[in-house]
């Protein structure tokens, strides 16, 4: 009898373990844990995490407002809001960042010409290094070019794109052709470049799920590169360690397309400054290198002050993930198996559980303690001559690139209308995005190339439900 | 003929609908029904805006100021229209989808030195940059660089034009009807030509809105009519967060927090008050299936509240106090909104836009139950964003 008895609790006490551990979720649906929504569509990366209480969903709006609306020119009567450049690239973060979306390049038209980019940004530096190890800026222009400017003021140069084809050849015989970009400067408003200036291309990012990647703990990015280190092959990834601003000591790099950054803090108050022309507290010093007429040296200083920058940097750390699609589909399960199988989860690691977030008051709760599938290891790694931009960025060597997470890639689609991949967008889907990998993703790249069509189809599917 | 039996079908099916009892109605009824409340206030919105277009057009052959006093009428008429609209925001419909037409219509702030001089320039903005075109074409293309929002066309680029720079604490822009004659003022001729293509622009698009909803066609209406509960998950989307992320958040929150004098919607004509009861009102419409039109007529029809009724009377009723009370929260708002905003959390201004936020987030909440109760449950119910 006692024992029948203490069957019966067990069997209790299993139920309400199952209970309180939310929702068994193997899959990976709940991408962002509790903070998931589920969005699709254009709307699906703007959204506040599901469990955002009601009073900080205020600060959200707020810094909504000013991350989108547009920057105008001083003299305006919308006070609040002005200050724009004089040089800047877009007049809001939401003119790179398009629906908290990911930008695309210009298409390029048939005769080779396209439009000034908005969201593709070209980074600039000359060899050596400046403070901290940071890259050092061109004399002239500074650390990127701003191709546009307040009525008035030239910008800085005109960005110049040009494609040429490289096709690859699968082993079943088809062949499909990507097309390698070039980037080059002309119309150069203030002299020439100083020699040896280095280009690199940025794509803006789709931003939903970023206050979530900065909770996770710095150990598990330490373990990640330990762990890789010791495993056989060819994969090594390094972190970053980068100079942030807002602690003022060298972090662990996780944004930016050679995680050059280590807070959603430094991003915003660095691209304030280098892509609208708005100065801040941390950032204060116009984006002009060189004395020049028609900076504003009388323009309000800060332009934007820290309470604001603090609701904008709230509201991109709040940005939910969307809940996967069709994770349970036969053939998304086979995709799953085959992007495994191939190593890619080496480096896109599925899942973690975070911690809390480095700066409390730029932040949630909401955040902290939750399990995500970003898919990513945020190490630098190796990924080979075609993609190299030959321009170091902190630790990062002209090869290396961040592990950019997946979650999301397919939505990308849904909120902005393209599907342009990697970190200057040449790649036009997952498909193309994969054929680029080399350096220490080339196994996995090759394994890929030999892959049966079903096979491919199969695992751009899976990246898509991410 | 198939096609007309099948639309008389839908009629009486609607007419039978309306008069049947709460519980006999279904999703289907409620969607129809909604899609034509949604298009007669499109309509609406584009008959008191071709009536503006008369009054800018008598404006601009005669500028005076009693000829601007009846175009800045005239806008602010069309507003009452076009803030009931904005209810069908935010969930992807013909508003929010690729073409981008919010962001054409309703783009705000209005970077006004971009479009004309300002007092501390006043040769700026390409009213007097006499290089550049004006014409409806060459502002669509400098709208066109990437996703930026719109900086030159809409509702607040007309308002601008009427008003001109708000610079007054007791009241809106003091524009001069000298400056849309020639001789009186420099460009005036150019000013003249663009305050008539931003009006052009903008019928253009309302259009587009009254034929994206117009019956019996093959547009978003039709789809939209066969999707029962998905409808009226998007109908539920749309109320949420027109509520709580646009109205009460952005619009209101917002500007409580800046305190900036100018960080209002509607900052040149001082009409941000009317622009919160518009949408406020916007919102009860479609939650009640009612609408006032223009002519003084009311449409009235199967409605989220039914729905909602049938299943849950607690809930329905309160959702519909809730919205009234919101209603006249934002009633009791006072004109100019910049200098309600001003002052220490207890200036009676700032109360009162304070209790219209709390009822509208309290509503967003009603709502949700709402939803909840006729098995909606994928709701979004925040972040407006969406343009």
């Amino acid at each position: 009898m006692i024992a029948r008895v203490c069957v019966v609790v067990a069997v209790l006490a299993a139920a309400s373990f199952v209970v309180a551990s939310a929702e068994p979720d193997p899959l990976g649906v709940r991408v962002g844990g509790d903070t998931t929504v589920d969005a699709t569509g254009r709307n699906a990366f703007s959204f506040p995490a599901a469990n955002l209480p009601d009073d900080e969903r205020t600060r959200f709006a707020i810094g909504n407002s000013f991350f989108r609306r547009n920057w105008i020119e001083a003299g305006s009567s919308t006070k609040a809001r002005d200050g724009l450049g004089p040089h800047f690239i877009a007049r809001s973060c939401g003119g790179c960042h398009v629906q908290d979306g990911r930008g695309a390049p210009p298409e390029l038209r048939g005769d080779g010409t396209h439009d000034q980019p908005v969201a593709l940004l070209l980074r600039l530096s000359v060899p050596g290094t400046a403070e901290h190890g940071a890259p050092k800026p061109d004399p002239r222009y500074g650390d990127q070019i701003t191709n546009a400017a307040v009525q008035g003021v030239r910008p800085e140069a005109e960005i110049v794109i040009r494609e040429r084809p490289v096709t690859l050849a699968f082993a079943d015989g088809s062949t499909h052709t990507l097309r390698q970009p070039s980037y080059a400067l002309k119309r150069l408003g203030r002299g020439p470049l100083a020699p040896g200036t280095m280009l690199s291309p940025r794509i803006a990012p789709q931003l939903a799920g970023v206050g979530l990647l900065e909770a996770i703990a710095d150990a598990d990015i330490e373990r990640n590169a330990r762990e890789q280190a010791a495993a056989p092959g060819p994969i090594k990834g390094v972190p970053n360690r980068v100079w942030d601003a807002f602690a003022s000591e060298m972090r662990i790099g996780r944004f930016g397309w050679k995680a050059n950054v280590a807070t959603i803090a430094h991003q915003t108050g660095a691209a304030f400054l280098g892509d609208i022309g708005i100065t801040s507290t941390r950032f204060p010093e116009p984006s002009c290198t060189f004395a020049q007429a028609d900076c504003d040296a009388q323009a309000r200083r800060p332009e934007i002050d820290d309470a604001t920058l603090g609701n904008v940097v709230f509201y991109q750390a709040t940005l939910a993930p969307a809940a996967r699609r069709n994770a349970g589909d036969a053939q998304v399960r086979r995709g799953e198996r085959l992007f495994h199988a191939s190593q890619c989860a080496a480096c896109h690691r599925p899942s973690y559980v975070t911690a809390s977030a480095p700066f409390e008051k730029m932040t949630s709760r909401s955040l902290a303690g939750q399990r995500i599938w970003p898919y990513t290891d945020l190490l630098l790694h190796d990924m080979g001559e075609a993609l190299a931009d030959h321009r170091p960025d902190f630790a990062a060597n002209g090869r290396q690139w961040k592990t950019p997470p997946l979650w999301g890639v397919g939505l990308i689609r849904d909120v902005g209308g393209h599907q342009r991949l990697l970190h200057d967008g040449r790649a036009r889907g997952v498909l193309e995005a994969i054929l680029w990998h080399g350096g220490e993703a080339e196994a996995s790249r090759d394994r890929v190339l030999r892959m049966s069509r079903a096979e491919r189809g199969a695992l751009v599917r899976f990246v898509e439900s991410l | 003929m198939r096609h007309r039996a099948g639309r008389w079908a839908a009629a009486l099916l609607l007419g039978w609908a309306a008069l049947a009892p709460a519980h006999a109605q279904s999703a289907a009824d409620v969607a129809r029904h909604h899609a034509a409340i949604v298009h007669a206030s499109y309509a609406d919105t584009l008959a008191a805006a071709k009536t503006m277009r008369q009054r800018i057009d008598t404006f601009l052959a005669a500028p005076s100021a009693a000829t601007l006093d009846e175009a800045r009428k005239s806008w602010l008429a069309a507003r009452e229209c076009y803030g009931q609209t904005e209810a069908y925001r935010f969930y992807g419909g013909p508003i929010d989808d690729k073409r981008n037409i919010e962001g054409r219509l309703n783009a705000w702030p209005m970077d006004e030195s971009y479009v004309d001089g300002v007092k501390e320039r006043p040769k700026a903005g390409l009213v007097n940059d006499r290089k550049a075109a004006i014409t409806k074409k060459s502002l669509a293309a400098m709208n066109e660089r990437g996703g930026e929002e719109n900086i030159a066309t809409g509702w607040h680029a007309i308002e601008f034009m009427l008003w001109g720079q708000d610079l007054y604490d007791d009241g809106p822009g003091k524009r001069n009807a000298d400056d849309f004659i020639d001789g009186k003022a420099p460009n005036a001729d150019r000013r003249r030509q663009y305050l008539r293509v931003v009006t052009e622009l903008l019928l253009d698009d309302l259009d587009a809105l009254v034929m994206a909803w117009a019956p019996g066609q093959k547009n978003y209406r039709a789809d939209f009519e066969r999707r029962g509960v998905e409808s009226l998950r998007r109908m539920f989307v749309g109320l949420g967060s027109l509520s709580r992320g646009e109205l009460a958040g952005e619009r209101l929150e917002v500007a409580l927090a800046t305190q900036d004098q100018e960080d209002e919607h509607s900052c040149f004509s001082d009409n941000t008050h009317r622009d919160a009861v518009a949408n406020a009102l916007g919102i009860e419409n479609v939650w009640l299936g009612r609408y006032a039109r223009r002519d003084g007529t009311t449409l009235q029809g199967p409605s989220l509240r039914d729905l909602v009724a049938a299943k849950d009377a607690t809930t329905a009723e309160r959702t519909t106090k809730q919205m009234a009370a919101s209603l006249a929260a934002a009633q009791a708002i006072r004109a100019p909104f910049d200098r309600e905003i001003v002052g220490g959390d207890d200036a009676p201004g700032r109360k009162r836009i304070r209790a219209t936020i709390d009822s509208l987030t309290q509503q967003s909440k009603d709502l949700v139950a709402a939803a909840n109760a006729i098995g909606i449950t994928k709701l979004r119910l925040v972040d407006p964003k969406q343009q």
